[in-house]
């Protein structure tokens, strides 16, 4: 693994106060470098330093997927991986699905299967979809509800998310056809 | 002026969807501003006893830690309860933050630590040093069962039992048949995804911008400006997405007094988002001991129906729901007694949540009804008409509309009821017994006073707005059909704007009136900029409409049209134009018409379950639900769908997954994160299908369309349970369902 620079040079500060290092990643396609404490963890990171709020914190506990992003593109939960542990990734995000206006196969196909209600565990279900479909291993529709279990939707949308998914691989089976 | 209609009644996505599905979105403690500060709450450890002291120098000597507020330092805050009540709260006390150094429960914030980042706040927190002196505490409704008292009324909304008539008790001595049970339901958290957050921008000049978690943004705007001594120019709430809300937004939480009095302080702005184990502090749907008697003759005709509950209160105030009505409401009945008693515990007072009393009295009710069928070797659905209700007898008035027959009769058919076995464990599917349940389902359909405002502006768009909230519901979509609708617009040439309390007035997003109330603002703000349109149109010289009949005028694709002759048409924005006007703009009032009141106004459904029952384990797997709603005009099957949808599997999980567990002991709730406390995933949800029946209602509001947030829940833990009966041959009568109970 890469060291940051001058994690601990001097060693003055106190135990409480973490020194920030060097960071580096590539978010939704840009560069990014920042200095970030220790104990950072990715999901805040993207959303109180970047303001990239499109993933969500519904736990902090790894229980409720809805801060699920995808890092070189695995779909992981972002509140349980320190910032630090990603440094030189590249992360995506909700906001770095769609290609200018035109949105990714699973966001187009949540919108029209009516996918969610609330909207709050949506980016989560998205980039775990988006995850799940590049894993492979979702055969039946029991498969991929048993896959995107990793994703509490309190609204109850889960039919109209497996309806969501099996129509963004249509699409995205079309298109590869072609 | 009848326009056919082309909006309504359409599957239009929603328009808010992109937004949803891009992330951009934003929710209430995601908005960020320079020099954001981060509030983290300390909670108590005890449920009931008094504060010995608060030592914070650890948490203050830590560099980037601003404050530590508790009661000791708090600035002073107005004396009487009237100013922290808020348009949802029961009559008592209620609960103050900080206010002094007495703990009446478990999780109680008594502390909020104040740093520069979020990850400094909740390690500061975690150094706060807080010694306890404390008291014996009560948090076992069954232990306090015996010191149940009638309520103190005083809550919007409520509805008392009905006064007892016929005599119940005799009447049950001596049917031919009865049922006579009792059942339990557990404490249950609404667990939005959306933890509850505050963000208050803090303006050089004192005034304050909150974005606030939120199903009334004048509800939280009222409450800041009464506990804070602001006028209401200086305090602004917004809230324009809201991550589920289910009732738990109902009431001012305390993360918003707590921001607001940390903003107040140090002249910043400050966001307090609780965590998910906090989540489990502020209000639930209260536990319940329930009594269902029935008693009938053997051709199955209800000669007694007696519902006695007792349910759960705080120490501070009495937090009531209508939780015993619903039985002679749906069926006739000679000799009717309710009671509805409530205990009061060292938890935190009940908050509604979805279908507050209904969902957990009519699982009671219905489980009765499905043991009494059974009793009778009726079909359930045969009892329930042989008992079908034409008029409400609570009120003696008739309902507005009640296509309840259809509900059976279509869900029945969707089903396969027909080939059902009536014998409990007669069907089986490999290793699993088959079980298959019904119940009814019924809620109010209410109009409250609402207000709208529409703009209309030369460039043709049409701005309707109103200080509502969309918590899921799809309150966005819906209001910009109806205004498109009115106008003869496409969906796209409409914005509605909601969440913001300098917006018209609107009431409370819940008890599933929101589409008849401020939908029925919306219309007639549409409405009244349509006259105007049309008296351009009409009297204006030279206008391709002039002189046609005002009744002539029909509105479509941007258009006023003569009906009969439709090359006769002005745009709306040369109608504009006509009248010398750059914008038109009309805010009107909607309130109910005083023809409801001869009326009594529900919604209604007919649920069917399927559930598979592994007998070796106990598990259960709800296979198949079918729900057929008489919920009026549909405006929108395709969010109203989602609506139902998502109240079937709310009520599968009432049925078997949801339980706030307390350990009495300590007195505090256990299972306070998403891994202990069990809601649906993916798997755990299968064939939902939602019938719609056909409903014609004139009386329940203009538009006709009954509210339908909370009927999906109605009901489903019932069917389940009975379908559980039926695969099994056992009766569970305490939620939920879980397999010890089965093995």
């Amino acid at each position: 693994m890469k060291r940051s620079e001058g994690s601990t040079v001097g060693g003055v500060a106190p135990p409480e106060e973490p020194t920030k290092q060097r960071l580096s990643l590539r978010v939704n396609g840009a560069e990014k470098q920042l200095d970030v404490a220790p104990w950072t963890t990715l999901l805040d990171l993207l959303r109180e330093t970047l303001d990239l709020t499109g993933t969500k914190k519904g736990c902090d506990h790894g229980q409720c997927g809805a801060c699920t992003v995808l890092v070189d593109g695995q779909r992981i939960n972002s509140c349980l991986t320190l910032a630090i542990m990603k440094d030189g990734c590249e992360v995506t995000t909700v906001e770095g699905l769609a290609r200018g206006d035109a949105l990714h196969p699973v966001q187009e196909a949540f919108i029209e299967q009516d996918a969610f209600q609330c909207g709050y565990c949506t980016p989560g279900q998205i980039c775990s979809a988006v995850g799940m479909l590049a894993e492979g291993h979702a055969r039946t529709d029991d498969d991929i509800r048993e896959q995107m279990s990793g994703n509490l939707c309190r609204c109850g949308a889960y039919p109209h998310i497996l309806a969501a998914i099996q129509q963004a691989r249509r699409t995205s089976a079309k298109g590869e056809g072609t | 002026m009848t326009t056919p209609s082309t909006q309504l009644g359409r599957p239009v996505n929603r328009v808010d969807g992109r937004a949803k599905v891009t992330g951009e979105a934003r929710y209430a403690g995601e908005f960020n501003v320079p020099g954001l500060l981060y509030g983290q709450v300390v909670s108590s450890t005890i449920a009931r006893g008094r504060i010995k002291s608060i030592d914070a120098s650890e948490a203050l000597r830590l560099p980037g830690v601003l404050r530590v507020f508790t009661h000791e330092n708090r600035p002073s805050l107005p004396w009487f309860d009237r100013k922290y009540r808020d348009d949802d709260a029961p009559s008592g006390s209620p609960f103050r933050p900080l206010h002094n150094d007495k703990v009446v429960y478990s999780g109680q914030p008594v502390a909020l630590v104040v740093a520069e980042t979020f990850e400094l706040a909740r390690h500061a927190a975690s150094l706060v040093r807080i010694e306890y002196k404390p008291d014996s505490h009560e948090t076992d409704l069954r232990a306090q069962r015996k010191k149940a008292y009638a309520p103190r009324q005083g809550k919007d909304g409520f509805e008392p039992p009905p006064k007892p008539w016929g005599h119940a008790d005799k009447a049950l001595d001596k049917a031919a048949v009865k049922v006579d049970a009792e059942y339990e339901t557990p404490v249950e958290h609404h667990n939005p995804m959306e933890p509850h957050a505050s963000t208050v921008i803090h303006e050089d000049d004192g005034t304050l911008t909150i974005y606030d978690k939120t199903q009334g943004v004048l509800n939280s705007q009222t409450y800041v400006c009464n506990v804070f001594d602001l006028p209401k120019e200086q305090v602004r709430v917004r809230s324009p997405f809201v991550g589920g809300a289910f009732g738990s937004g109902l009431r001012p939480q305390y993360q918003l007094f707590l921001a607001v009095l940390a903003a107040r302080e140090l002249k910043r702005s400050v966001r307090v988002t609780l965590t998910r184990e906090q989540m489990f502090t502020f209000g639930h749907r209260p536990a319940t001991l329930q009594r269902v008697a029935l008693g009938a003759s053997a051709d199955g005709t209800l000669e007694a129906l007696i519902h006695e509950a007792v349910s759960e209160t705080s120490s501070f105030e009495d937090y009531i729901e209508v939780l015993v009505n619903w039985g002679s409401m749906l069926y006739r009945c000679d000799n009717v007694r309710a009671d509805y008693k409530v205990a009061a515990l060292d938890c935190y007072t009940p908050i509604d949540m979805r279908a507050p009393g209904a969902a957990i009295g009519v699982y009671a009710l219905e489980s009765a009804m499905d043991e009494l069928a059974h009793a009778l070797r009726m079909d359930p659905i045969a009892l329930r008409l042989k008992n079908y209700s034409e008029r409400d007898q609570n009120k003696d008035k008739p309902y507005s509309s009640k296509e309840l027959r259809a509900c059976y009769q279509q869900g029945a058919e969707r089903f396969g009821w027909a080939r059902r076995n009536p014998e409990p464990r007669s069907m089986r599917e490999g290793h699993e017994l088959v079980g298959w349940g019904m119940a009814t389902g019924i809620w109010d359909a209410m109009q409250q006073p609402a207000s709208a405002k529409a703009v209309l502006g030369l460039d043709g768009r049409l701005v309707v707005s109103s200080a509502t909230a969309d918590i899921g519901t799809g309150t966005y979509t819906v209001m910009t059909q109806i205004a498109a609708d009115t106008l003869g617009l496409p969906i796209e040439s409409v914005t509605f704007k909601l969440g913001d309390s300098s917006l018209p007035m609107a009431p409370l997003e819940g008890g599933s009136w929101t589409v008849a109330s401020v939908g029925s603002a919306v219309k007639e703000a549409c409405e009244k900029l349509r006259e105007q349109l049309v008296t351009f149109a009409r009297k204006t010289k030279g206008s391709p409409l002039a002189g046609v009949g005002a009744e002539e005028v029909v509105f479509a694709e941007g258009q006023l049209r003569n009906a009969s002759d439709p090359s006769r048409a002005v745009s709306i924005v040369e109608a504009m134009r006509l009248g010398g006007v750059t914008h038109l703009e009309e805010q009107t009032s909607a309130v109910p018409s005083p023809k409801q009141q001869a009326y009594t106004r529900c919604v209604h459904s007919a649920v069917f379950a399927e559930v598979k029952v592994d007998e070796a384990l106990g598990t259960v797997r709800v296979t198949r639900v079918v729900s057929a709603v008489a919920g009026g005009r549909v405006l929108n099957p395709k969010t109203a769908r989602s609506q139902v949808m998502g109240g079937v599997v709310w009520g599968i999980s009432m049925a078997l997954h949801e339980e706030t567990a307390l350990d009495h002991t300590l007195g505090r709730f256990m299972n306070h994160n998403y891994a202990e406390y069990h809601v649906p995933v993916n798997a755990d949800v299968r064939d939902i299908d939602v019938i719609f029946v056909d409903e014609d209602d004139t009386v329940v509001n203009p538009l006709g369309a009954k509210g339908l947030g909370e009927i999906g829940i109605v009901g489903v833990a019932a069917a389940v349970a009975n379908a559980v009966f039926h695969a099994t041959g056992r009766r569970v009568r305490g939620l939920p369902i879980t397999l010890d109970k089965l093995l």
